[in-house]
């Protein structure tokens, strides 16, 4: 690849909405968010519900109808997502932006062998030639720290524990070289130390290839310790957005509410400060996400 | 009188080339209205020594006590009562088509309390869920409030002992808080006894008075919380979970 330009916006969203009609009314997931990309760790957080996997999808017109995604601008490199064709999208998905999901066991193919469902995108996108295509599987398996890469490429995904089949995902969203990599909650189902490693895979990627990334997580502490920037989600749209290593400055009442509530080692505290909701959070205006 | 014993517990699932020990020689203490934390990796054991405590695993040799009684294979009636567990994910320890209503009052009724419908609304109330919600299903409920109609069904039979397994992984950071908050004012208020697993040190840190870290079916260390909030602990292994739950650093090495 090119030498990156560090300050290039792989990703432009201007007022993006995901909405799915429901028996009262329309239910907007994710409501009028702005945000740009460039080649940076970007985290975004918030509670279960607060549209941060839909905001994911969408980029990936991973929406399905009745659901409807609406943006006044969704431009992936200057290139109108909304306007492309399934056809032109299959060329983006995996090969341009790739997105990990949260749980290894319904994002891979159980009745296939790990191996050939990684040959099998990498042929695709590439062209490539079997031999080779086997090559750069390997090759991608022991990147992700995988022991004995040629048993697993012969394993079926039961085969494996939770935090190999979350590698082995990685190493298959990872083997096109995209240019974004979407992260939902890649690293909730793995222990503390797989964590590590797996975290330390996509740091190197971002910082040697100039990947862009999504880092899509509940986990505060992580966030502000790996990202370069966060976007605090709430009720769909954007509340706060700082740099990440100032996460715990943040001003917010809804991001020090969550701050607050979590347990912490070496802060002993009798009770745990419990978050108050605020209607007017849900009601002001998303925050844009722009740098 | 709740003070559990664990004494060289081994727990192995499968025979011969097949078998697996899952727990080797635990041997701790949890004195009678103490909150004991075991923390460790998936597979280190952890769940397991619960499971083998309440009879969800036949298969183990050594010594465990409740309240001085040494647990033979059939467990008296009375355990059942004393000791209750709740479980890790309330999406899935919760039967979908019975109403809280129906999960409350069958437990009672197989205690053979009488006053059913009483203890149903005092119940309810007392893990801050009011009446309104005795006659939902589990889907008209989020995750933290199944974890608090979990937490009630444990506590129906009045037990002194509670196992919590993970009680909150599956929920939101703001949800835990609630829930690690309604747990400790109940062991305040009844002098309840916890054995806690969890993966997440924090929790445990914040939940218990001592802690037992475990790897591959073996207690490496055990520690009381003053030590580990110092970040003080002996064991390397300890020491590397604990540095690993304070975040992100790029700088060590792989």
């Amino acid at each position: 690849m090119s030498a990156p330009d560090q300050d290039e916006k792989l990703l432009d969203i201007e007022n993006l909405t995901v909405t799915f009609p429901t028996r009262s009314g329309d239910f907007q997931a994710v409501r009028g968010l702005s945000f740009s990309l460039g080649r940076e760790r970007l985290g975004i957080v918030g509670e279960s519900g607060s549209g941060k996997s839909m905001t994911g999808r969408a980029i990936l017109r991973l929406i399905r109808p009745p659901g409807r995604i609406t943006a006044d601008r969704l431009e992936y490199r200057g290139r109108d997502i909304l306007a492309m064709s399934e056809k032109e999208m299959r060329q983006i998905r995996g090969q341009k932006i790739s997105m990990v999901m949260q749980d290894p066991k319904f994002s891979l193919n159980p009745v296939m062998r790990i191996g050939d469902q990684i040959i099998e995108i990498y042929r695709y996108h590439t062209g490539a030639g079997k031999r080779a295509a086997r090559a750069k599987a390997i090759e991608m398996l022991e990147a992700v720290s995988i022991r004995d890469p040629e048993r697993v490429m012969r394993a079926y995904p039961h085969e494996m524990s939770g935090g190999m089949g979350q590698r082995i995902m990685i190493a298959m969203m990872l083997v096109t070289e995209p240019e974004i990599l979407i992260a939902d909650e890649p690293t909730s189902a793995l222990d503390v130390s797989v964590q590590t490693q797996v975290l330390r895979i996509i740091d190197k990627l971002v910082s040697e290839r100039g990947m862009g990334l999504i880092f899509i997580s509940h986990d505060l502490n992580l966030v502000a310790s790996f990202c370069d920037r966060v976007l605090i989600m709430y009720a769909g749209r954007i509340v706060e957005t700082c740099d990440a290593d100032k996460l715990h400055e943040a001003t917010h009442p809804y991001t020090r509410g969550l701050l607050g509530s979590l347990p912490q080692i070496d802060k002993p505290a009798r009770r745990l400060q419990a978050l108050v909701r605020d209607e007017a959070w849900a009601e002001t205006d998303s925050v844009s996400g722009h740098k | 009188m709740s003070e559990l014993v664990f004494d060289h517990l081994n727990v192995w699932f499968g025979e011969g080339a097949d078998r697996v020990d899952a727990v080797k020689g635990a041997t701790f203490t949890v004195p009678s209205g103490a909150s004991f934390g075991l923390v460790g990796e998936s597979g280190s054991g952890k769940s397991t020594i619960l499971r083998a405590l309440v009879g969800l695993v036949p298969t183990w040799s050594g010594t465990m006590k409740v309240g001085g009684v040494a647990l033979g294979k059939k467990r008296p009636r009375s355990f059942f009562r004393d000791v209750q567990m709740v479980f890790q994910d309330p999406y899935a320890s919760l039967h979908p088509r019975h109403s809280v209503d129906a999960v409350l009052s069958e437990t009672l009724k197989l205690h053979g309390f009488r006053d059913i419908d009483k203890r149903i609304e005092k119940l309810l109330d007392d893990v801050g869920l009011g009446p309104a919600f005795r006659f939902r299903y589990p889907h008209q409920l989020s995750g933290g409030q199944r974890q608090r109609v979990a937490v009630a069904r444990a506590l129906a039979p009045e037990p002194s002992v509670l196992l919590l397994d993970e009680p909150t992984s599956a929920l939101d950071v703001s949800v835990q808080a609630e829930v690690l908050n309604l747990l400790s004012d109940l062991r305040e208020e009844r002098g309840l006894t916890y054995l806690m697993v969890s993966h997440n040190l924090a929790v445990v840190s914040h939940m218990c008075e001592e802690i037992a870290v475990m790897q591959n079916g073996e207690i490496v260390e055990v520690m009381g919380v003053d030590d580990m909030r110092a970040l003080s602990p002996a064991h390397p292994y300890t020491r590397h979970l604990l540095e690993a739950s304070m975040g992100y650093k790029s700088d060590e090495p792989a």
